[in-house]
């Protein structure tokens, strides 16, 4: 395949932006859209008015959530992207990304699923991380009242922790442990005003599951928890596993416990297989594929975690364990 | 093979059209080029962002276009335009042309029919409008949308008639004789319902999304794309393709993409993911080669009038004219 063809067929970088209302996601949304940083992103908005750009790649859409006709309930999907998304296709060339921002409220599960269920998005876009902004001032509220605000703390790949200037030492920690019980596997990134490099959240490719997984939440156990929140994690680890067994716990699982499943990470040891194999899924969807081969330095050795509410983390512990080649 | 004169074109071709011994290539790039000839190609900046939908007047004398700038545009075959709506901050992304001059199109949830005197009729959905067309006679507006399509009346006054199928229905043609309706869904399968009595027709098994529909003289098939050949469902019986087998032409290990059947003559265009264009004829399943495979997948296909030229649009802009009369 020739260079040309290649860069016309890549698939173009989504970078979703959830957070509550006032967290200062349209703060943000104005400085990747203002600032000078080279590239030039199609914008999916929600709430149109708040964003004060001059920008023929703006589009208000209204968030479409439809059922997939599969007979599974959590298979929810944003019709309004799939339909702009084609759209932006004719487009191609005129633009390197695309920025989906999603309203305060919403639940970013339809969002994602949109991204593993649509063949045409699947084959022309690849989801390069979920950015959630929350604000320090007020995150520990918000998730005691809003469950959407812990969803969207939990499906972040990126966390930007904002306005930590407003808010004294002891208080930014307790958010930061707040965070870390949900979701120990995001990157968090305190900022004033959201000032952030903008390098540091867009075109990362956080959703590829490389670097989540590098990063052991071991040190992060924490039982002092502030919030009885019910979003938690577990983290699962394991040298070469039965691929046979493993696909069976994973399919079981997220049959019996899918809609609670927020987010599901794995890089997988399969015996016999020289190819890390890698698994990721939102509520029932799960999917891999063999990524490259095991390198000669790095050890053998399958993680996967679970990120959701109410989960049997006993069940899921014993179920993944099961899997394990018998040394 | 028949003579091709290839066209490079700048952009995305969304759709081809002929006007008047011209054919008129609308661009994902808003502009409207009209050619017969490699040295003889016009063009005129139409829309001011990307054209998303672009149909002929029945009157075969403009193409009506729509945009992403929120215009729908006719232009005809000497480059005048004529702005026929407006509504900014909206992507216009589906669009049909009926009897007495009406022009139908829709953003969202909301469908719009501009009648011949410039008049403009609302049609509010609950949700997201995946297509529009009208019936042959009467001035009626058929609308796709979720979990059902939807028969208004334009001008006459009386209540909508709703035919329910559960799911996202994302296109909407209606046959010659204004007797069948059939929708292009999320799911990768048809689905028609008979007028008269709403009786049901499931027409499943694609491989792919159907994303072009054709109907074949008098209405005799319906050709589709979405598989590795053209699907063409017979509609001649009383009740459509009920209990018999589609014919399959053109078997190519590509998907077809595009497909367009010849005004007078039972023979289909085919326009497949790599670039290939086939001519097969329904009878003998006689193929003729359009044009080669270049890469690009075929986006755009049409036949002018009289049946002589086959006019190929690509994604990446590579078009061109078949003329079949050259031996």
């Amino acid at each position: 395949m020739s260079s040309a063809t290649a860069s016309a067929t890549a698939p173009i970088p989504v970078t979703v932006l959830t957070g509550y209302l006032g967290a200062g996601k349209t703060t943000l949304l104005n400085r990747i859209l203002t600032e000078d940083h080279g590239k030039k992103y199609a914008v999916i908005v929600n709430e149109f008015g708040e964003v004060g750009i001059d920008n023929d790649l703006v589009v208000d859409t209204d968030e479409e959530v439809f059922e997939m006709n599969n007979g599974c309930i959590c298979c929810t999907v944003r019709g309004d992207l799939i339909r702009i998304i084609e759209g932006l296709m004719k487009r191609k060339g005129s633009f390197d990304g695309i920025l989906i921002e999603t309203t305060g409220l919403a639940d970013p599960a339809p969002v994602a699923q949109t991204f593993f269920m649509d063949d045409d998005v699947r084959a022309r876009t690849r989801l390069d991380a979920i950015v959630t902004v929350v604000d320090a001032l007020n995150l520990a509220s918000r998730l005691d009242d809003a469950p959407e605000a812990e969803d969207q703390v939990a499906f972040a790949d990126v966390i930007l922790l904002n306005k930590v200037d407003l808010v004294t030492p002891e208080q930014l920690a307790r958010v930061r442990s707040d965070i870390r019980a949900i979701n120990p596997y995001a990157r968090v990134i305190e900022t004033e005003r959201c000032k952030v490099e903008l390098g540091e959240i867009l075109d990362k490719g956080a959703f590829d599951l490389t670097r989540i997984l590098s990063v052991d939440p071991d040190f992060l156990v924490d039982d002092h928890h502030h919030h009885n929140e019910d979003v938690r994690s577990i983290s699962l680890k394991a040298g070469d596993l039965d691929p046979e067994k493993f696909f069976d716990f994973v399919n079981r699982e997220t049959q019996a416990q899918g809609p609670n499943i927020l987010r599901l990470k794995g890089i997988l040891a399969f015996k016999d297989d020289p190819d890390r194999y890698v698994v990721q899924g939102v509520h029932m969807i799960v999917e891999g594929d063999h990524q490259r081969p095991w390198r000669a330095d790095e050890p053998r050795e399958s993680r996967l975690v679970f990120i959701g509410r109410d989960l049997d983390w006993a069940g899921l512990r014993t179920g993944f364990e099961a899997c394990r080649i018998a040394a | 093979m028949p003579r091709l004169t290839p066209l490079a074109l700048p952009a995305y071709v969304v759709a081809v059209t002929h006007l008047g011994g011209r054919a008129a290539f609308a661009l994902g790039d808003g502009s409207v080029h009209l050619g017969h000839a490699a040295d003889d190609v016009r063009a005129v900046q139409v829309h001011d962002g990307g054209i998303l939908a672009a149909v002929a007047a029945p009157d075969g004398k403009s193409l009506i276009t729509a945009g992403d700038d929120g215009r729908v545009m006719a232009t005809d075959a000497e480059g005048a335009t004529q702005l026929l709506f407006e509504k900014k901050g909206k992507w216009i992304d589906q669009l049909a042309c009926g009897p007495q001059g009406a022009v139908a199109f829709a953003s969202g949830r909301m469908a719009w029919v501009r009648l011949a005197d410039g008049q403009v009729v609302e049609f509010p959905h609950e949700k997201a409008v995946g297509g529009v067309a009208f019936l042959p006679k009467g001035l009626r507006l058929a609308t796709a949308t979720v979990d059902k399509a939807i028969l208004h009346w334009v001008t006459a006054k009386g209540a909508p008639a709703e035919l329910g199928w559960k799911g996202a229905h994302t296109g909407i043609t209606v046959s010659p004789d204004g007797r069948f309706l059939v929708t292009t869904m999320q799911e990768m399968a048809l689905h028609g319902w008979r007028i008269e009595d709403g009786k049901h027709m499931r027409m499943t098994g694609y491989p792919a999304k159907v994303k072009s529909v054709s109907w074949s003289p008098k209405g005799r098939w319906l050709a589709t794309a979405g598989a590795n050949a053209a699907i063409l469902w017979p509609f001649s019986a009383k009740d459509g393709p009920m209990g018999k087998p589609p014919l399959q032409l053109g078997p190519y290990p590509k998907l077809a993409t595009q497909v367009a059947c010849h005004p007078t003559e039972e023979v289909v265009a085919i326009g497949y993911q790599d670039g290939m264009v086939l001519a097969v004829r329904f009878g003998d399943q006689a193929e003729v080669a359009m044009r080669h495979p270049s890469g690009e997948p075929v986006s755009a296909l049409a036949w002018s009038p009289d049946g002589m030229t086959l006019a190929i649009g690509t994604e990446s802009g590579a078009a061109g004219l078949v003329d079949i009369g050259a031996a």
